[in-house]
């Protein structure tokens, strides 16, 4: 009996296995249709990542620290004046607070390719992360990425809509 | 030449496979409709198919459906009589229709008692036969038998491969939080879901023998580039480095791909083999550079650049050194595209605001504009090199459509369900 239960209970373990996380990627679908030449294919569900919790002084609405928007004038790649204010205190938080970390989100308009506009949302996003830099936070704890066109803050069409997509987004540890 | 509007629905007839779940739903199937047709049509009739009656008829209207989308063919009408390879063909009658080709056939049972798709093209005005050819089919495979057969009708006619059995990738955008990485025969239909996503996807690009996609994924909130084996589900990370990984090419022979990095400030271009490994920079130009695509004999990668001021189309040797300036009409020319022969390139060229998809002969630089549309993109080319598709977008709602590359023939592929963008045609079926 004993020598029965032992496979059983491997089998089991082996299933379970096959359900963690590690092979997500590959979960959610058994190969569809075999169509012959290796053409079939499986489906794969991505991920979410998780959201922790930050200290208030980053979310208190009253706090300058919960604004982390910056926009950018049309075809311009450089901070604005007005914004010099936040960024100055965003920096001067990560200076006393070495352990965040921000990763900074380039965002353009609609208009043209989607791999050009990637490129121009990372020129903002650098903007961002040098200013950060210059003014005392470390290069480990910021990283500027682009998500281009991709996820508009305002999904219209005009003039008005694409002024709200120019911007540069920075995020703590936590809310990527 | 906008003249015919020609809407070809679903089939309904066909029971492609017992797991359905997988399969896309039935509103996000995608619709064709043809909006232009070449001039010089072949008239072609396919006469209605032998043996097993709804067999025969899923085969026939593939067939016919895939002939009359080319914009190539003029579908003589057959009359309602079924004829079989083995038929003999009255040529005075089919001349009379106005036929120059026919084509009949059946489906049956092979000799070991599986089905079998068998037929035989015919030249009618030379009254000869032109080809045939038999093989073994199953009932979810009906669909993928028109389009061999169709294939091998377009070859005979026009000299070209036909692209019948090929397939496409494609992103919809299903709601506000919903990405779906799509792959699809190339007629629209039989579409399979190859990745979910909350996050955008974009970029997809075929590996040479079909079997892959490298693409960029933002599901972790940052581009990242995967390759994925479309049968296993398997994807690997190819670059994630610190800041942007975007733009994917494969080179030709499938050992390497071409990427966008900003681990080094702004985007330069990189290759990188297709397991992630041996990276190596390309551009140097302290500007934007992205979009690579290999030539497809692997020795340039063409790119876009605003090194000189706007966004305008270079290219490099793929081993490194000075870049050469391929585009200079007009402030704003991105997104190159080799055709399969090397000779031409795709690209997307703004006009009066507009972004329309252009075509420009390699060796004089003659630039044709190809739509009157205003918001092209992405575009890819056939692996005939006959036609090109493209996102564009029509009513406010993301459409792809295939443009031939003299821009008479127009397909509008369109899906009830979201917007469609980012397409990728596959390689040719071998």
């Amino acid at each position: 009996m004993k020598q029965l239960l032992i496979p059983a209970a491997l089998a089991l373990v082996m299933a379970a296995c096959s359900s963690t996380p590690e092979s997500s990627d590959a979960a959610a679908g058994a190969p569809v249709e075999s169509r012959g030449g290796g053409s079939s294919v499986t489906t794969v569900t991505t991920g979410g990542v998780e959201t922790g919790r930050l200290p208030a002084v980053l979310t208190d609405p009253k706090s300058i620290l919960s604004r982390r928007s910056v926009y950018f004038d049309y075809d311009s790649y450089e901070v604005k004046a007005e914004y010099k204010d936040l960024v100055t205190a965003h920096a001067k938080f990560l200076t006393e607070n070495r352990q965040f970390k921000v990763l900074i989100q380039g965002n353009t308009d609609e208009r043209g390719s989607r791999e050009y506009n990637l490129a121009l949302g990372q020129k903002r996003a650098d903007a961002i992360r040098k200013m950060l830099a210059l003014l005392g936070a470390r290069e480990e704890q910021l990283e500027s990425v682009s998500l281009g066109e991709e996820k508009p803050k305002n999904e219209g069409h005009g003039e008005a809509a694409w002024a709200e997509n120019r911007r540069g987004d920075m995020l703590y540890n936590g809310e990527f | 030449m906008l003249g015919i509007v020609l809407k070809l629905r679903r089939f309904g007839l066909v029971a492609i496979s017992a797991l359905a779940l997988l399969q896309a739903s039935a509103h996000a199937q995608l619709t064709i409709e043809i909006t232009g047709a070449g001039t010089n049509r072949i008239p072609v009739a396919i006469a209605d198919f032998g043996g097993e009656a709804s067999a025969a008829r899923v085969i026939t209207s593939v067939v016919r459906g895939d002939l009359e989308r080319s914009g190539l063919f003029k579908m003589i009408d057959p009359g309602a009589a079924v004829m079989t390879e083995a038929s003999a063909p009255v040529y005075e009658e089919w001349k009379s229709r106005g036929a120059d080709a026919l084509a009949a056939g059946s489906i049956g049972e092979s000799t070991d008692g599986r089905r079998e798709a068998r037929f035989r093209l015919y030249d009618v005005t030379k009254q000869s036969v032109l080809g045939g050819s038999a093989f073994v089919t199953s009932k979810p495979m009906l669909r993928a038998a028109g389009h061999r057969i169709a294939d091998m009708i377009y070859e005979k006619l026009t000299g070209e491969p036909g692209i019948f059995s090929t397939r496409v990738a494609y992103v919809i955008k299903a709601g506000a939080a919903r990405y779906e990485l799509h792959i699809s025969d190339a007629d629209g239909q039989n579409a399979q879901v190859a990745l979910i996503s909350k996050e955008p996807i974009i970029s997809p690009s075929w590996s040479p023998e079909g079997g892959r996609l490298a693409y960029v994924s933002f599901e972790n909130k940052k581009p990242v580039v995967y390759v994925h084996s479309l049968a296993s589900g398997k994807r690997i990370v190819v670059a994630n480095f610190k800041g942007s990984n975007s733009a994917p090419a494969w080179s030709p022979d499938g050992r390497k791909l071409a990427v966008v990095l900003s681990k080094d400030g702004g985007s330069q271009i990189f290759t990188v083999n297709a397991d992630g490994s041996g990276v190596q920079r390309l551009t140097t130009a302290n500007a934007i550079n992205t979009e690579p695509n290999f030539s497809p004999d692997g020795q340039f990668v063409y790119f876009t650049s605003d090194r000189g001021g706007s966004p305008q189309i270079y290219r490099i040797a793929a081993g490194g050194g000075d870049a050469q300036r391929v585009s200079f009409e007009g402030s704003y020319n991105v997104t190159p595209r080799l055709s399969p022969d090397g000779k031409s390139m795709a690209f997307i060229s703004r006009r009066d605001g507009s972004f329309r998809l252009s075509i420009m002969d390699l060796a004089s630089r003659q630039v044709q504009i190809l739509t009157d549309s205003h918001k092209d993109e992405s575009p890819t080319f056939s692996p005939n090199g006959r036609m090109i598709l493209i996102a564009t977008e029509v009513g406010g709602r993301g459409v792809l459509s295939a443009v031939s590359i003299d821009g008479r023939i127009k397909q509008r592929l369109s899906i009830a369900a979201g917007d469609v963008r980012e397409p990728a045609w596959g390689p040719l079926n071998k």
